[in-house]
C-alpha cells in the first residue's frame, strides 16, 4: 500500500522533470509518452487503491521525511490515505491522464510541448500532495504548488498580454485567499500546539468552547479559525469576491482549462472543508457561512453565463457556479454529496471543456460562439459527445424510479445536494435550495445555450466551417472515456457516496454525525423536492430551445433590449473587474508611487541624508540646485528632536 | 581539530589571497586574469574549510564552538575572542559560500582595476566572517566599521554613473549609526569590566534605565543596517550603483549585520529594552513591509524593485527576532539565510542581462523566455523562491517567523501577512515585463543564453534554494539548541525582573 501510494504521487513528479529538463533530449515525443505514461500508471494505481481503501478498509499515513521543525512546530512530508483522498486520488489522476493524452493530439503543432507536458504533470504532483497532506502546512504546500502550475499554465502562451495578466490574476487572487489559509493555520497551530490533522480534531471540541483575542477583538476560537481557512477555499475554488480569476485564466491552453479550472485545482476548497469537516461540523456559524457563500455563487455565477460569448467562459462560469453547489452541500452538512458532485462535475465538466477545446480546435482556435453554428455535421462525434456532457451538467434523470431514479451522472449528484439543502430545515438551507433550484434553470438554459449556438443553425463563419474537421482519435478516446464516467458515475456511485452504503464507505475521513443527520433529512423530502429539479432543467433547455433553435424572431436580442440593465449587470460579470480595479489597483499603484516620491524621496532622503549632505562640499555638488531648501528641514527636524528629549528627559526625572 | 585555529583560517584565509595579488599580479591584462584566478581560488578554499565548521559542529551544544582567545590589551581587558554558535555559524558560511559566486560573477563584468577589486571582495570577505565570529566587543566592532571600507570603495569606484552620492549616502547613514553603538560599547565595559561579549551576554545586572539608552545606540547602528524604514533609502541608491557583485554582498550578508547584532547583543545583553521596544520594533516592520511593498510595485529599474523588496523581507526578519519564541527567531535566522541566497541571486539575474544590455530599465526588456529559456527558468525559481512557495527557501523562514509573530501578537502577524499577496505582486509583475512578452526590440532578441560560467555561478545558489526549501531540518537542526537558549535566557531575564519588580513594591 505504502509503495503504491508513493508510487502514484510521485510518479508524475519523475515524469515532470524528465520532460522538463531532458526535453530536448528526448524529443517532444518522447516527453509526450513520458508524461502519458506516468499518469497512465498513476491512474491504474490509484483505481486499485481506490477499491482498496474504499471497500477492503486499507488506508493509513505514511510519513517521507521530515519537513519544517521548529520547537513545537512539527510538519512532515507524509502521505494521508483515506476514504476521501482515496476518491481525490481516481479523480485527479484519471482526468489528468485522460487531458496528458487529450493534450498530445491537441498541443500537437505547439512550439514548446515538453515545457507543456511538464507543467502539466507538475500541476498533477503538486494536487496529488495537496489531497494526501496530514497536515495543514503540506496541505498549503499543494495548495500552492497547484498555484505555481496554474500561474505558468494560465501563461503559458507567454507572448500574449492577456495571457500573462490572467495569469499573475490568479496568482495573485489566490494568494489573497491564501492569506487567510495562512492565517487560519497560525490560529490552529497558537491554540492546539498542531497543525497535523488528527492532533487538530481531537481538540476540536476544546477549541469549539474557546475563545481567542484576535485583531483586538474577542472572538470564538473554532468560529473564526474555519472562517480564515474558508477564505483560502474560496480563492482557490474562485467563490463570490475571489471568483474573478477564474474566467480569466481561460487564457491558457484548453486542456489545462479542463484539468486544472474545472474538474481539479478548484475543487481543493472542496475538499478542504470536506478534509476539516470535524471542525467545521463544530462551528454552526461557520457553516452558515460556507451555505450563505456557496449558495451565492451557484446564483450568481449562473446568472452571468447566460449571456457570455466565448465558449470556454461560459463553462467557467458554470464550473464557478457549481463549485457553489459543493460548497452548500459542505454547508448543510452532506459532505458525501459535495464530494459526489466533485467527482462527477469532474467527468462532465472535464468532457464538456474537452469538447469545447475540440470544437476550438476544429475551428482553428476560434473561442466566439458568433462565429460558430451548425457544426453538428462536420464534428458528428464531439457533438453528441458534448450533449452527454450538457444533458449531466444540467442534471437530467427520471427521480423517484428504481429507488433514488436514474439519469446522467450530475442528475444523481444535483439532486442530492439540492435535498440535503432542503432537508436542513433552516434558514440558509432554504437560501440555497431556492437559488439552487434558479441556478439550476439558468444552468440548463446555458449550456444548451451553448450547444445550439455552437452546433445547431446557419453557420456564421463559412471559411472557418468549411475548414472544421473531428479530432483525431488521441483526442476523441478521452472524450468517451470521460462520458463514460458523465453517465454512470451518478448512477453507480449513489449507494456508496450517499445512499444506504455511505458509512462503510466513508469510514470517519468526513464528518460522520453531520453527515448523517444531513443524509438522513435530504432522504426525506416531499417527493415535490425531488422532482423540481428536473421540471427546471427541462425548463431551462425547453426555453434555450425556443430562443435559439425554435423561434423564428432574435429573441435573445429582444430580451436584451427590453431588460438593459439586467443583461449589462450579467454580460459585465456585476462590474467585479471594474470595482477591483477602481479600490484595489490603483489605489495600490498610486499609494506605492506617493511613498516612493514623496515619502523616500521627498521626506526621508529630504530631511535626512540629502539634508546632512548639503554640508558636505562634494555631495552638493551633485546634488547642484535641490541642496539649498534641505538644510533649513534638516535644522528643523534636528530642533524637533532635541526639543522632545529634553522634555522627555525632564518628565522623566520628575516622576 | 579542536586546537586547530579554525575560525580564524577561515576569517584570514582571503586576506592571504589579497596580499598575494597585490604582491605577484602586475597591473596588465595577464595581472586582471591571475586576480581573478587567485581570488576564485582563495575563495573557494576558504568556503571548502569554512565546511568544515559545520561538519564538526554540535548541535546538541548551545554555547560557543570552535573558541578561540588570546590576550590582546589586557589593562583593558580587551582580547582577541572568537567563536561561534548555532546562530552566527550559517552567517559565515554564507559569506563563503557567496564570495566565491561573487568573483565568478565579475570575471568579464569588472575590465578595470581588477586586481584592487578583487582585492576588496577578498578583504571584505575577511572583515564579513571576523564580524559572525567575534565574541569581544572591540574586534567585532573593528570588523563591523571595517566592512564599510571596500564595500565603500566598491560601490564608488566599479558603481554606475551617480556611484558618487550612492556611496556617501551609503557611509553617512551608516557611520551615523556606528558612532553611537561605539558610545554604548564604551557603557557596557564601565558596567561589565571587559568588553567580552559572552561576559557581557552572562552580566545580567544591567539596569533598566541603562538598557534603555543602550538599546537606542545599537537599534541606531542596526536599524539602518538591516535596514527598517524609514533608514532605508540608502539602499536602493547603493544597489542600483554598485557593481552586481557588490549588490550579491550587500543584500547576501551586509543586510544581515544589523539584524545579526540584534539577536548578538540586543536580546541578549538588553533584554528589558528590548520587550520594551518591541512594539516600536513591530511597528517599523509592520510600515517596512507593506510600505516598501508598495513602493516596489511601481519601481522601474530592476535593481531597485529587488532593492525595495528586501527591505519588505528584511522587516520579516525583525519582527521574528521581537516576537522572541522559537519560531520566531529560526523563522527570522532562516528567512536572512534564505534572503541571502535568493537576494544575492536576483541581483546575479539582473546582472546577466545587464552585462548584455547595460540597461537596468524594467521596460527595456520583454520577451526573454523566448531567447534565454534557461535563463527564464532560473529567474523563475528566484522570483518564486522570493515570493515565497512553499517549496524553496523563501517559504520556511517566512512562514516561521508569521507563526511565532501570531502567537505575539495577531495585529503584527496579520498585517505583515499582507506582504505575502504584495510581494507575489511587484515578483511576478518584475518577471512577467521582464521575462513575458514579445521581444519588441533587436538588441534584445540578440542576447544569448547563459553562458556555461553563469550557469556555474545559479546552479549552487538553486540547489540551496530547494534544499531549503523541501528539507529545512539540516539548518534548523543546526540553531534548534542555540536558539532555544536565548529564548530561554531572555523569558528568565524578563521573569527576574518581574520578580524584582515585585519584591521592591
Amino acid at each position: 500500500m505504502e509503495f503504491l501510494v508513493k508510487v502514484i504521487v510521485f510518479l508524475p513528479l519523475i515524469a515532470c522533470l524528465i520532460a522538463g529538463f531532458a526535453g530536448r533530449a528526448i524529443g517532444d515525443r518522447g516527453a509526450q509518452w513520458v508524461t502519458t505514461l506516468g499518469l497512465l500508471v498513476s491512474a491504474v494505481l490509484s483505481w486499485i487503491v481506490f477499491f482498496k481503501v474504499g471497500f477492503e478498509g486499507a488506508g493509513g499515513t505514511f510519513r517521507v521525511a521530515t519537513w519544517i521543525v521548529s520547537d513545537t512546530f512539527e510538519s512532515a512530508w507524509s502521505l494521508r490515505v483515506d476514504t476521501l483522498t482515496a476518491v481525490m486520488l481516481i479523480v485527479v489522476t484519471t482526468v489528468s491522464a485522460m487531458v496528458h493524452l487529450y493534450s498530445i493530439g491537441y498541443m500537437a503543432e505547439d512550439p514548446g510541448i515538453p515545457r507543456f507536458m511538464s507543467y502539466l504533470s507538475l500541476f498533477t504532483f503538486a494536487m496529488l500532495m495537496l489531497v494526501t497532506a496530514d497536515n495543514l502546512v503540506q496541505l498549503f504546500f499543494g495548495w500552492e504548488g497547484v498555484g505555481l502550475a496554474s500561474y505558468l499554465l494560465i501563461g503559458y502562451w507567454y507572448e500574449r498580454p492577456s495571457a500573462n495578466a490572467a495569469a499573475i490574476k490568479a496568482f495573485i487572487v489566490n494568494r489573497v485567499g491564501d492569506f487567510g489559509f495562512a492565517l487560519g493555520i497560525f490560529a490552529v497551530y497558537m491554540l492546539t500546539g498542531s497543525v497535523q490533522l488528527d492532533a487538530i480534531f481531537k481538540a476540536g471540541p476544546e477549541l469549539a468552547a474557546m475563545n481567542f483575542e484576535f485583531l483586538g477583538v474577542q472572538v470564538p476560537a473554532l468560529t473564526t479559525i474555519c472562517i480564515l481557512l474558508f477564505i483560502g477555499a474560496c480563492g482557490k475554488s474562485a467563490q463570490i469576491g475571489l471568483h474573478t480569476w477564474l474566467p480569466d485564466a481561460m487564457e491558457g491552453p484548453t486542456p489545462v482549462s479542463a484539468l486544472i479550472h474545472a474538474a481539479t485545482m478548484v475543487t481543493a476548497g472542496i475538499f478542504m472543508v470536506a478534509r476539516l469537516s470535524p471542525l467545521f461540523e463544530l462551528s454552526q456559524t461557520a457553516l452558515a457561512v460556507v451555505t450563505v457563500v456557496g449558495a451565492s455563487t451557484a446564483f450568481f455565477a449562473a446568472t452571468i453565463g447566460l449571456t457570455q460569448w466565448d465558449i470556454k467562459r461560459v463553462v467557467a462560469y458554470s464550473t464557478c457556479s457549481q463549485l457553489g453547489y459543493m460548497f452548500f452541500a459542505c454547508g448543510v452538512g452532506a459532505y458525501g454529496a459535495a464530494i459526489f458532485h466533485l467527482m462527477t462535475h469532474a467527468f462532465f465538466k472535464a468532457l464538456l471543456f474537452l469538447g469545447s477545446g475540440s470544437v476550438i480546435h476544429a475551428m482553428h482556435h476560434e473561442q466566439d460562439m458568433r462565429h460558430m453554428g451548425g457544426l453538428k455535421d462536420k464534428i458528428p462525434q464531439t457533438h453528441w459527445l458534448m450533449w452527454i456532457g450538457t444533458l449531466s451538467l444540467a442534471g437530467i434523470g427520471i427521480p423517484l424510479i428504481l429507488g433514488h431514479g436514474i439519469g446522467f451522472a450530475g442528475f444523481h449528484s444535483k439532486d442530492i445536494i439540492l435535498e440535503a439543502a432542503y432537508g436542513a430545515h433552516s434558514g440558509v438551507g432554504f437560501y440555497a435550495f431556492w437559488l439552487g433550484i434558479a441556478g439550476a434553470f439558468m444552468t440548463a438554459f446555458y449550456s444548451c445555450r451553448l450547444m445550439f449556438l455552437t452546433f445547431f443553425g446557419r453557420p456564421h463563419d463559412h471559411h472557418h466551417y468549411e475548414q472544421a474537421h473531428e479530432s483525431p482519435p488521441v483526442m476523441l478516446i478521452p472524450l468517451y472515456v470521460l462520458a463514460l464516467g458523465a453517465v454512470v458515475a451518478g448512477f453507480a456511485g449513489y449507494n456508496i457516496f450517499v445512499g444506504d452504503g455511505w458509512e462503510g464507505f466513508w469510514r470517519g475521513s468526513i464528518a460522520m454525525e453531520g453527515s448523517r443527520e444531513a443524509l438522513h433529512h435530504a432522504h426525506e423530502v416531499p417527493w415535490l423536492v425531488k422532482v423540481l429539479p428536473l421540471v427546471m432543467g427541462v425548463a431551462g433547455i425547453a426555453v434555450a430551445w425556443w430562443f435559439y433553435v425554435g423561434s423564428r424572431a432574435n429573441l435573445p436580442q429582444m430580451m436584451a433590449n427590453a431588460f438593459p440593465a439586467l443583461y449589462q449587470l450579467s454580460y459585465r460579470k456585476w462590474y467585479f473587474d471594474e470595482l477591483y480595479d477602481f479600490l484595489f489597483v490603483r489605489p495600490a499603484l498610486w499609494i506605492g508611487g506617493q511613498f516612493w516620491k514623496k515619502g523616500d524621496v521627498g521626506i526621508i532622503d529630504g530631511v535626512g541624508p540629502n539634508g546632512l549632505a548639503a554640508g558636505a562640499a562634494r555631495m552638493s555638488r551633485i546634488l547642484g540646485r535641490v541642496q539649498s531648501g534641505y538644510l533649513y528641514h534638516y535644522a528643523f527636524a534636528m530642533l524637533i528632536g532635541v526639543a522632545l528629549l529634553v522634555t522627555w528627559y525632564m518628565l522623566s526625572r520628575g516622576q | 581539530m579542536s586546537s586547530w585555529p579554525i575560525l580564524s583560517l577561515v576569517t584570514f584565509l582571503p586576506l592571504v589571497g589579497a596580499a598575494w595579488i597585490l604582491a605577484v599580479c602586475r597591473e596588465d591584462e595577464t595581472g586582471a586574469n591571475n586576480a581573478r584566478h587567485a581570488a576564485l581560488w582563495t575563495s573557494l578554499v576558504t568556503f571548502l574549510v569554512s565546511l568544515v565548521l559545520w561538519v564538526n559542529f554540535d548541535p546538541r551544544n548551545p554555547g560557543f564552538q570552535f573558541v578561540e582567545r588570546a590576550e590582546w590589551v589586557p589593562a583593558f581587558g580587551i582580547s582577541y575572542h572568537m567563536g561561534v554558535d548555532g546562530i552566527s555559524m550559517f552567517f559565515v558560511l554564507l559569506s563563503t559560500f557567496l564570495t566565491p559566486l561573487c568573483v565568478l560573477a565579475s570575471w568579464t563584468a569588472i575590465e578595470k582595476r581588477v586586481r584592487e577589486y578583487m582585492v576588496s571582495f577578498l578583504v571584505l570577505e575577511t572583515l564579513m566572517v571576523g564580524m559572525f565570529c567575534a565574541l569581544d566587543f572591540v574586534v567585532f566592532y573593528l570588523f563591523f566599521e571595517g566592512v564599510l571600507i571596500p564595500m565603500f570603495l566598491i560601490i564608488g569606484v566599479w558603481g554606475g554613473k551617480d556611484r558618487v552620492y550612492a556611496a556617501f549616502k551609503f557611509f553617512l547613514y551608516t557611520l551615523a549609526g556606528s558612532v553611537l553603538m561605539l558610545l554604548a560599547i564604551i557603557a557596557i565595559y564601565w558596567h561589565v569590566g571587559s568588553t567580552d561579549i559572552v561576559q557581557a551576554m552572562n552580566y545580567g545586572k544591567l539596569p533598566f534605565e541603562w538598557q534603555f539608552w543602550l538599546w537606542l545606540a545599537f537599534f541606531a547602528s542596526f536599524a539602518v543596517k538591516v535596514p527598517m524604514w524609514p533608514v532605508h533609502t540608502w539602499l536602493p541608491d547603493a544597489h542600483v550603483q554598485a557593481p552586481t557583485a557588490g549588490s550579491v554582498i550587500l543584500a547576501g550578508v551586509l543586510l544581515k549585520m544589523g539584524a545579526y547584532g540584534f539577536l548578538r547583543f540586543s536580546l541578549p545583553i538588553m533584554p528589558l529594552a528590548s520587550e520594551y521596544f518591541a512594539p516600536l520594533v513591530f511597528g517599523l516592520s509592520c510600515v517596512a513591509v507593506i510600505y516598501t511593498s508598495l513602493v516596489a510595485l511601481v519601481q522601474e529599474d530592476m535593481k531597485k524593485l529587488i532593492a525595495y523588496s528586501s527591505v519588505a523581507h528584511m522587516g520579516f526578519v525583525t519582527i521574528g527576532i521581537f516576537v522572541v519564541n522559537a519560531q520566531g527567531v529560526q523563522g527570522a535566522i532562516f528567512q536572512m539565510l534564505s534572503h541571502g541566497v535568493v537576494s544575492a541571486a536576483l541581483f546575479l539575474c539582473v546582472g546577466v542581462v545587464y552585462d548584455r544590455l547595460h540597461t537596468r530599465e524594467i521596460a527595456d526588456y520583454g520577451g526573454l523566455a523566448d531567447n534565454m529559456p534557461k535563463y527564464a527558468l532560473v529567474f523563475m525559481v528566484f522570483t518564486m523562491a522570493s515570493v515565497g512557495l512553499p517549496g524553496l527557501s523563501g517559504f520556511v523562514g517566512e512562514f516561521l517567523v508569521l507563526v511565532g509573530a501570531f502567537k505575539a501578537n495577531t495585529w503584527v502577524a496579520t498585517l505583515a501577512a499582507t506582504g505575502m499577496i504584495l510581494g507575489a505582486a511587484y515578483a511576478l509583475w518584475l518577471y512577467r515585463k521582464v521575462v513575458f512578452g514579445i521581444i519588441t526590440r533587436d538588441a534584445v532578441r540578440a542576447m544569448p543564453d547563459m553562458s556555461m560560467r553563469e550557469i556555474a555561478v545559479f546552479a549552487p545558489l538553486v540547489l540551496v534554494t530547494v534544499w531549503m526549501g523541501i528539507y529545512p531540518a539540516s539548518f534548523l537542526d543546526v540553531m534548534d539548541a542555540s536558539v532555544a537558549k536565548l529564548v530561554a535566557d531572555y523569558q528568565a531575564a524578563l521573569k527576574a525582573a518581574g520578580a524584582t519588580a515585585l519584591l521592591g513594591r
